[in-house]
């Protein structure tokens, strides 16, 4: 592609000059992914360098270290002891004490087990005393799992931590050479709350978001390379193990079961993911502008009672969307409230299919997502709009520009500017905008066939629904949920990284400031 | 042309326009009104069955706020409340702590860590539902036992959603910290004493958005109880009024219900909402 300066792009015709817009971002989606690779290579790189300079590190430690270093290398903790830091040390040793006592007893077990998920399924055994077959549980394939990965999360942190005691002794060894003194535990306690006092705020959101967000996060992605189904649920009626990369084949085939009257999973997926994009663009974008066009008329000069109209809106924020949504998705069914009266009124002979055709529900629901969002749009943009610096709207009155060409040179380019990272979280927030589908259409109309042993699947089902419906409804597939899960991260991951290489304004978070 | 001429021409086209404008507010206003005042209406309403054609109850009464009581929904009112202040407590602090630091600290691992959580939050929230559905079990908080393990999980994770009060930290110059770290102020002074007093709209708007979730959580709550009336918060046991099999005999008790938790909510909002004005504009934007 042919670049122009700008001097050559500013001398082109407007048309061209979108021409050149839309081909140079065209170009730069499979840039920015190429780049991104190329980064991730380079951290792997960057990654093995660092991890060979710290077994450098550690093994100078050791020999250079006096017998106390050496020591602690097995104990952790003790060169602090040593050394009258009395706090760290114990620390340190209470830390390897619970960690060796955990490996033993159970963490040993689990790691063992995790290479298949369990060697015995549940088998009926003869029981003598009731002179009848019992079943007997054996391994449980998904407390094999959970405690397998429980387990290696605690041997990293004990790595971690153990990494951290030897570099103790080479700072140790340093001060003292320096001759200045060893920080006592009180000096700790109390850097706790100023220099280290970022440790102590974080200390208990982290552990929350380790313990119920990564966790079983990573849970959840090993499940797409197992079996793990509603047949196959570890316990009760048989084990699960790991199949590999086979259920993104079966996710990806394009086989589809004619005789049965379902389509592939393929056709399916790529059904649902386009409606999810159609669906997150237009929730996304007619209530961005709806709703500066609301806030922009209620604050127009001359327009009275500002606040009242303010707070009729605001007043639909409060209430919980689901009394809303329930309410307005029961309104517009079949025989519904609206149908039912518009019947009344001799307007229309038969109900309108709000919820039974497809493109009839596809459309309905966004327009109810405008009556649900333009509120807080309104809200948003009210602030940034009044923020504008008014001295632009009189120079340009000046000049003779009209309140189209204002809008168009001054306010929408403002707001885009500001409201670029409020976007695209709004964008990917719609992508996964569970309840206002779920409420109002339940995913309905049914598309009979998508749906099957992954549960049933309708016209507006996003891919958060599907994943839902797999895992409540059907079979319980829920290794197939795990990749429909996987799959919406890799669309919202590409979608960001698209527009974080476009957006001027995500870039830099300083300049923000 | 006549200047004088021409000035009473767009006098008469902003008049114009900003009837048009009225009209259209207006008609605005009564869009996204009516529908609660049709709920309104319909709590009142006596006759039950749902498919009627009209909104003003032939019969009004309070029947349905009878029901309402002698219903489990005493229950779940009760259930989502205490759920809503345990998270507007122990979800402040959790995400004030997060979003302070992240705004004002610059360690090491600051890059490295905001990074992994957007990256975290990019992967759905329903994907987890199971396993954490079967850990809570494990712990024996599912079902009956549904409130604290919802509260437990909900504050757990709240932490990620950091975005709006960092971008409202952001706000606030750094200057003050470095005068009073310069006065010899530690950093946990500085928060208390300086920043806090400062921060008082988005912790107001924290506080308000953490109590009114609850309100409206669904999914999450509804697998946690598992057809469990007693574990049930408003959402989960209004959705199971109307399914197609209740709908007839508890759509207009649905409505009083819609009433009764929206009232103290919506009361509590409109009181705050200033502070929640400024913190959308303050922070959410930013993000």
């Amino acid at each position: 592609m042919k670049r122009y300066s700008d001097m050559e792009y500013l001398r082109l015709s407007k048309w061209n000059k979108f021409v050149y817009k839309l081909v140079s971002f065209l170009v730069s989606i499979p840039l920015g992914i190429g780049h991104f690779f190329v980064k991730i290579w380079k951290g792997i790189k960057e990654f093995g360098g660092k991890v060979a300079a710290e077994c450098k590190d550690i093994w100078t430690t050791f020999v250079t270290g006096d017998w106390k270093t050496k020591l602690s290398f097995l104990v952790m903790g003790f060169g602090n002891l040593a050394h009258g830091q009395i706090l760290r040390g114990v620390m340190f040793l209470l830390f390897e004490v619970v960690f060796i006592f955990y490996m033993v007893t159970t963490g040993g077990y689990w790691l063992s087990k995790l290479d298949n998920l369990g060697d015995k399924g549940p088998e009926s055994v003869y029981n003598a005393v009731l002179d009848t077959n019992t079943t007997v549980f054996n391994d449980n394939s998904f407390k094999i799992l959970l405690y397998g990965v429980l387990t290696i999360f605690f041997i990293i942190a004990f790595i971690y931590t153990w990494r951290a005691n030897v570099k103790q002794n080479k700072l140790i060894n340093q001060i003292l050479k320096s001759g200045k003194k060893l920080k006592s535990g009180k000096d700790d306690l109390k850097s706790l709350v100023d220099d280290q006092f970022h440790k102590t705020l974080l200390a208990l959101p982290m552990v929350g978001i380790l313990v119920f967000t990564v966790m079983p996060i990573v849970f959840m992605v090993l499940v797409a390379f197992t079996n793990y189904d509603g047949s196959h649920n570890g316990y009760s009626n048989a084990l699960f193990t790991w199949v590999g990369l086979k259920n993104f084949g079966t996710m990806f085939s394009w086989t589809a079961n004619t005789s049965a009257g379902l389509q592939s999973y393929s056709a399916t997926f790529g059904e649902i993911l386009t409606w999810t994009l159609i669906w997150a663009f237009f929730a996304t974008f007619t209530n961005y502008f709806l709703g500066m066009c609301v806030a922009m008329m209620i604050n127009k000069k001359g327009i009275h009672l500002k606040k009242m109209w303010r707070t009729i809106l605001v007043m639909t924020v409060a209430i919980p969307q689901f009394i809303s949504l329930m309410y307005v998705s029961k309104m517009f069914a079949q025989n519904g409230l609206l149908n039912q009266m518009l019947m009344n009124h001799g307007w229309i002979k038969q109900p309108l299919p709000f919820w039974t055709d497809p493109t009839w529900a596809r459309i309905t629901v966004i327009i109810i997502n405008i009556w649900v969002g333009i509120p807080y749009l309104m809200l948003i943009t009210t602030g940034i709009l009044m923020n504008i610096p008014a001295d632009l709207y009189e120079s340009a009155k000046i000049d003779g520009a009209n309140a189209w060409q204002q809008y168009r040179k001054i306010t929408l380019p403002y707001m885009l500017f500001i409201t670029g990272p409020y976007l695209l979280t709004s964008f990917t927030g719609n992508m996964n905008n569970f309840n206002v589908i779920y409420l109002l259409t339940g995913g309905a109309p049914t598309n009979a066939a998508a749906s099957g042993a992954a549960g049933s699947v309708g016209y507006t089902d996003l891919l958060i629904t599907w994943l839902f419906k797999i895992t409540t409804g059907g079979e319980s597939l829920y290794y197939l949920a795990s990749v429909v899960g996987i799959m919406v991260f890799v669309v919202v991951a590409l979608i960001s990284l698209v527009v974080y290489n476009v957006l001027p304004s995500i870039k830099n978070e300083e300049d923000f400031q | 042309m006549n200047n004088e001429k021409r000035h009473m021409g767009l006098k008469t086209l902003n008049r114009a326009s900003n009837t048009v404008i009225y009209i259209l507010l207006v008609i605005i206003s009564v869009i996204w009104l009516l529908p609660f005042v049709f709920i309104v209406f319909q709590s009142f309403r006596v006759e039950s069955t749902w498919q009627v054609g009209y909104v003003i109850p032939q019969q009004w009464g309070l029947q349905n706020y009878i029901n309402l009581w002698n219903s489990d929904f005493k229950r779940w009112y009760l259930n989502t409340f205490i759920i809503a202040l345990a998270s507007a407590v122990l979800v402040t602090v959790i995400q004030l702590c997060m979003s302070y630091t992240l705004s004002r600290f610059r360690f090491k691992m600051r890059g490295p860590l905001m990074r992994f959580m957007l990256i975290l939050g990019m992967f759905p929230g329903m994907l987890t539902m199971i396993i954490l559905y079967r850990v809570l079990a494990d712990l024996g908080l599912t079902q009956a036992n549904a409130v604290p393990g919802l509260i437990l999980v909900g504050v757990a994770s709240s932490g990620m959603g950091y975005y709006v009060s960092k971008g409202f930290f952001d706000t606030i110059p750094k200057s003050l910290d470095e005068a009073a770290r310069v006065d010899g102020a530690t950093r946990f002074q500085v928060l208390y004493k300086i920043i806090l007093p400062l921060a008082k709209p988005i912790v107001i708007y924290t506080i308000l958005t953490a109590f009114m979730g609850p309100w409206g959580d669904f999914v999450f709550a509804r697998y946690v109880a598992m057809g469990t009336s007693a574990g049930y918060n408003v959402a989960v046991g209004m959705y199971s009024w109307l399914t197609n099999d209740q709908i007839n005999s508890w759509y207009t008790t649905f409505c009083a219900g819609g009433v009764i938790v929206a009232l103290p909510v919506t009361i509590l909002f409109m009181c705050l909402q200033k502070y929640y004005v400024e913190g959308v504009t303050g922070g959410a934007v930013k993000g």
